[in-house]
């Protein structure tokens, strides 16, 4: 009794198998001679600055966001897709409807502008007549959130 | 020992009760959307098992729209933590008392 | 012990021990890349339970969306200097004599009732086109009113989310 799912599930079990296996294959048989300069990050030399957990800019956030709501949308086509043959002009019409009041939400946010993503304006340096004085920051700076 | 429903429902029961703890004892308002959504996994598996154990369908139409309304709910739950985060500067849940008093 | 039951039990072993780190970590960021293995043994135990599509939904929805969401949630709210996203614990004595209660209720009743109780043989192979009849003429209401609530959470969500208003 092998269903459908009994065959990802092999597929999964060999995927693991496979994965561990070379892991602790190579484990076994890797010599294992550390020194500091080898831990590092870079091992080519380049220092590390800050931690590796900055704080996100807020419209990564917004478009996790609309990729969610249209992830769901997505998944309510499915099982209407297998039945619209048989269902025929009114599931296609019912269907419409459902898209159609999603899509008033993706107007929604193309119109408020979560969709562009502006970059940070180059500040292009300004020079005082004669002495070139160049300002310190060149690039406007993102604030987070 | 063949697997019969309750060893189901006990698995379902078992995990709401974590999340339910999570729940109480977290202080991080992220932690705690985690564990909500620990228990709304649960009472899927609960309706997912019933849906199998009477042979109905129904259940499983429940469990989708219980999945679409979480998605809803973790989009703007998370809105507002992090809205909240922007004001106050705290996801701590003892911090944001701002509506009471 | 068949391989079913087997089965069974590893993804249950794998739902509760990783929603138990979920709980109990002091790391918020292994609190959720566990969430993403509980997530993972729910969708198994729906495939034991021949809801085939669900568990494939659990996967796009939860994995894919909720989970990601949550990252960027875990991103976005930790401080930029002295990052300190451990995260503590409170009142654990109430809290646990609270949910022991729960958990035996929960239990017994469970247990009580459906003891025993075998599940019957598949009678179904997939279960996409029988969730696409019903969503089309019982729960066609509930249908249109998802995606009502889609819009609405999408709109809420960004104008809440967004830094200039």
């Amino acid at each position: 009794m092998l269903t459908e799912f009994g065959r990802v599930f092999i597929f999964l079990i060999l995927g693991v198998v496979f994965v561990a296996g070379g892991l602790v294959f190579s484990w076994l048989i890797r010599p294992n001679r550390p020194y500091p300069s080898k831990l590092t990050t870079y091992e080519c030399g380049e220092e590390p600055i800050g931690d590796t957990r900055v704080r996100f800019n807020i419209r990564f956030y917004v478009v996790a966001l609309i990729f969610l709501i249209f992830d769901v949308e997505v998944v309510f086509l499915f099982p209407w897709a297998t039945v619209f043959k048989g269902l025929g002009w009114f599931a296609f019409f019912e269907m419409m409807v459902f898209l159609v009041i999603l899509f008033v939400g993706y107007a929604y946010v193309w119109r408020k502008g979560d969709l562009d993503w502006d970059r940070p304006t180059p500040k292009v340096p300004k020079y005082e007549r004669g002495i070139g004085v160049r300002e310190d920051h060149l690039m406007e700076e993102e604030v987070a959130l | 020992m063949p697997v019969t429903l309750d060893y189901y429902l006990l698995l379902s029961a078992v995990l709401f009760t974590i999340g339910v703890v999570g729940v109480l004892t977290r202080r991080n308002a992220i932690v705690v959307f985690m564990c909500i959504e620990l228990m709304l996994n649960s009472v899927n598996l609960t309706l997912v098992a019933f849906s199998a154990y009477l042979g109905d369908i129904t259940g499983q139409v429940l469990v989708f729209f219980v999945m679409a309304v979480a998605a809803a709910e973790a989009a703007v739950g998370l809105a507002i933590v992090i809205s909240l985060f922007r004001n106050k500067q705290t996801v701590n849940i003892d911090k944001i008392n701002i509506l009471k008093w | 012990m068949e391989l079913f039951d087997i089965v069974f039990y590893v993804f249950a072993l794998i739902t509760l021990g990783s929603a138990c780190v979920v709980v109990f970590s002091k790391n918020i960021v292994h609190a959720a890349f566990s969430l993403l293995f509980t997530f993972f043994g729910v969708a198994g135990i729906y495939v034991l339970l021949r809801a085939d599509f669900l568990a494939v939904t659990q996967i796009l929805i939860y994995v894919g969306g909720i989970l990601v969401l949550m990252l960027f949630g875990v991103m976005l709210t930790n401080k930029v200097i002295n990052v300190k996203i451990k995260t503590g614990t409170m009142q654990a004595w109430p809290a646990g004599i609270a949910v022991s209660i729960l958990a035996g209720l929960l239990a017994g009743v469970f247990y009580s009732n459906w003891k025993d109780a075998q599940l019957p043989a598949s009678t179904v192979d997939a279960t996409t086109h029988l969730l696409g009849e019903m969503l089309m003429t019982s729960y066609l209401l509930p249908f249109e009113i998802a995606s009502v609530v889609l819009l609405v959470a999408l709109i809420g969500a960004a104008l809440i989310a967004r830094r200039n208003r």
